[in-house]
């Protein structure tokens, strides 16, 4: 299956370009048609608790989406990508504290951050293997939010930052008002996952799937992978990293929780739970966690044994996340229906 | 920062004996959970991420042994034996069916029982921080080496895990048990072809690993508190061993456990807040340098 995978990712470069704009098209509109059936939503529903778990949603969902674009994609496992969701908040809740610049200077001014601090961590992680990769992020992970522990000064050690992140106005967008926050958070989540799509399906987007299945293959032809996984390292960074943005502005704070290995383990279970084949798979584990936390965490308080069974189910029982098995069945029933060239 | 602490400790003979003390009872119990993990890791090339709650297990079945008997000896012994049968149907169980697995299913199942047995020892034994206090033949006063404080208990400590480090170390270089092991490491199917049972083999693997690492929590309940979250921290400091000295390697677990129990206890006297970042930025430069870890083999 290697193999054959590994065959497809020097096609699909001719093919990709002739079927690359339909496909654009088609995704931009989904887009599209998805924003406003979000941005409805407050006016058929009404429900702020609707609106919360939609925001919370929103910046975990492009956090395990950009985490999928590593794992699914490139097939880098990072046990520290929740760092950058961590930077991301901190980064942003600290502009707007110290500084007071508007909104938007401090979203660029924080991905700026994020790029640099991305590059000199992706530059150290990327030429490792598999599982010391994997620990290599988990440390730079600790070392952050050891970090952020330490440096109480600047950043409030454990109690975090408090004391709210004002939200002064622009562009006649009030981030204050809960439904600006909501609408907003709904621009940016989708205009995120029409951005990781585009990487996804582009030229880029089949080389990285072809590192995942042959490096050395990938090499020989020519490619430079280390410079190839970097680049998606720093890219998944700064999709983390505006989910982070998307948390502080929520919660009106940053905790240090946010930058704790627990982040990134929930990333790769999320991505587990919906799946790593599909693209919107990370999205779907996304709400499934947080509908199973909340009824959890209402149901009783030890939330960890119910968790961990679900966990057990989906990695020893079916072995693989729920948008696999829907898109299997299509692939079954369309199978039964006919043969169709693929 | 206070590295003026830092100085006039390392100008001191007294403070430098108590500080060098405890970071060598910190690299003992540190050394313990970590062979296991590089143990595990070396035969049966899991990464087992719930190692940590083989020490949390050891600590609360030797405080609950030693509240029922009164006796320590029964304490660290049934620290030991309860956690080996329960790293024995853990590997059996569970870990058996991810062998051969992407890591990431492994990690997960490990996550997943990370937050299970949590839960069960705050379940078992109540959320509250908990401390099986000192063994009565332990409360004596303290020696006086070069003016520094050392308590008999901590030798003790030192002492049976450097007996366990020399007899695990010889053990597996002599013993048929030992060769037997490092054959399974090397070649499971070729092993398995001659007629030895392989399965039984990672079992014990396993079930010797929970034992240290339940050694360790059982060691370590006199003078810790006791909580349900316990064991991860000594997860994440035994992952930095093992990485630090060398994934599979031994000596290079005993090595990376005492460097991390020293940055950890002078540490806290230069760095009072940033210690546990030294312990990072200690494995971030030698994995930079060296990626394989300081004893490591290159991994095929």
């Amino acid at each position: 299956m290697t193999e054959l995978q590994a065959g497809q990712g020097t096609q699909p470069l001719d093919v990709a370009r002739i079927d690359a704009r339909p496909q654009r098209y088609r995704d931009v509109l989904i887009a599209l048609v998805a924003f406003v059936v979000l941005a409805l939503l407050p006016f058929i529903f009404g429900s702020k608790q609707l609106l919360d778990f939609v925001i919370r949603c929103a910046a975990y969902g492009l956090f395990a989406t950009s985490l999928n674009l590593l794992v699914g994609y490139t097939g880098l496992i990072s046990f520290g990508h929740g760092m950058f969701f961590g930077l991301g908040a901190y980064g942003f809740g600290l502009m707007m504290q110290k500084t007071g610049v508007p909104i938007p200077v401090a979203f660029v001014a924080t991905l700026a951050m994020t790029l640099v601090v991305a590059v000199v961590i992706g530059a150290i992680c990327v030429r490792l293997k598999e599982i010391y990769f994997a620990f290599v992020t988990l440390a730079f992970q600790m070392l952050i939010h050891s970090t952020i522990l330490s440096w109480q000064s600047l950043t409030g050690g454990d109690q975090g930052l408090r004391g709210g992140i004002p939200r002064p106005p622009f562009l006649s967008i009030d981030l204050s008002n809960h439904l600006h926050l909501y609408i907003t958070s709904c621009a940016l989540l989708v205009i995120g996952l029409l951005l990781m799509r585009q990487i996804a399906q582009s030229p880029f987007g089949y080389t990285l799937r072809m590192i995942r299945d042959n490096a050395t293959r990938a090499s020989f032809i020519g490619i430079d992978v280390w410079r190839a996984k970097l680049t998606i390292f720093v890219l998944a960074a700064l999709f983390a990293s505006t989910g982070g943005i998307i948390m502080a502005l929520f919660v009106s704070g940053a905790y240090p929780e946010f930058a704790y290995w627990t982040i990134s383990g929930e990333g790769i279970f999320i991505n587990m739970l919906g799946g790593v084949t599909t693209f919107l798979g990370p999205m779907v584990g996304t709400v499934l966690l947080l509908i199973l936390n909340d009824t959890v965490t209402r149901l009783t308080e030890y939330h960890g044994i119910v968790l961990g069974i679900v966990i057990l189910f989906f990695a020893i029982g079916l072995r693989k996340g729920l948008m696999d098995f829907v898109v299997e069945w299509f692939a079954q029933r369309r199978g039964e229906v006919g043969e169709r060239a693929p | 920062m206070d590295l003026d602490a830092l100085a006039s400790c390392l100008a001191s003979p007294a403070c430098l004996v108590t500080q060098t003390t405890s970071g060598l009872i910190i690299g003992m119990l540190l050394f313990l959970v970590a062979v296991g993990l590089t143990l595990i890791f070396g035969v049966l090339k899991v990464v087992n991420f719930s190692h940590g709650a083989f020490y949390m297990f050891g600590a609360y079945f030797a405080m609950t042994a030693y509240q029922l008997t009164g006796s320590f000896a029964l304490a660290m012994l049934s620290g030991a034996v309860g956690t080996a049968i329960l790293g024995l149907v853990f590997e059996r169980v569970f870990m058996s069916r991810v062998y051969g697995r992407d890591v990431l299913m492994q990690l997960l199942v490990c996550y997943a029982f990370v937050l299970i047995f949590d839960d069960v020892v705050r379940m078992i034994w109540g959320p509250e921080f908990k401390s099986m206090g000192m063994p009565a033949a332990f409360q004596v006063p303290p020696l006086f080496i070069a003016g520094g404080v050392v308590p008999p208990y901590y030798l003790l400590l030192i002492g049976v895990a450097l007996a366990a480090a020399v007899v695990l170390g010889l053990g597996l270089a002599r013993s048929r048990i030992g060769k037997v092991i490092r054959a399974a490491a090397h070649n499971p199917g070729m092993v398995s072809a001659l007629g030895i049972n392989t399965g039984l083999i990672y079992g014990g693997v396993f079930a010797l690993g929970g034992m240290l690492a339940g050694l360790a929590g059982a060691l370590a309940a006199p003078v810790r508190s006791l909580t349900p979250g316990m064991g991860f921290s000594v997860l994440i400091e035994s992952f930095i061993v093992t990485v630090i000295g060398g994934m599979g390697s031994i000596i290079g677990a005993l090595i990376g456990a005492l460097l991390i129990g020293l940055i950890r206890s002078f540490g806290s006297l230069g760095f009072p807040l940033f210690t546990e970042g030294l312990m990072y930025l200690f494995m971030v430069i030698v994995l930079v340098s060296r990626p394989t870890g300081l004893f490591g083999k290159e991994v095929a």
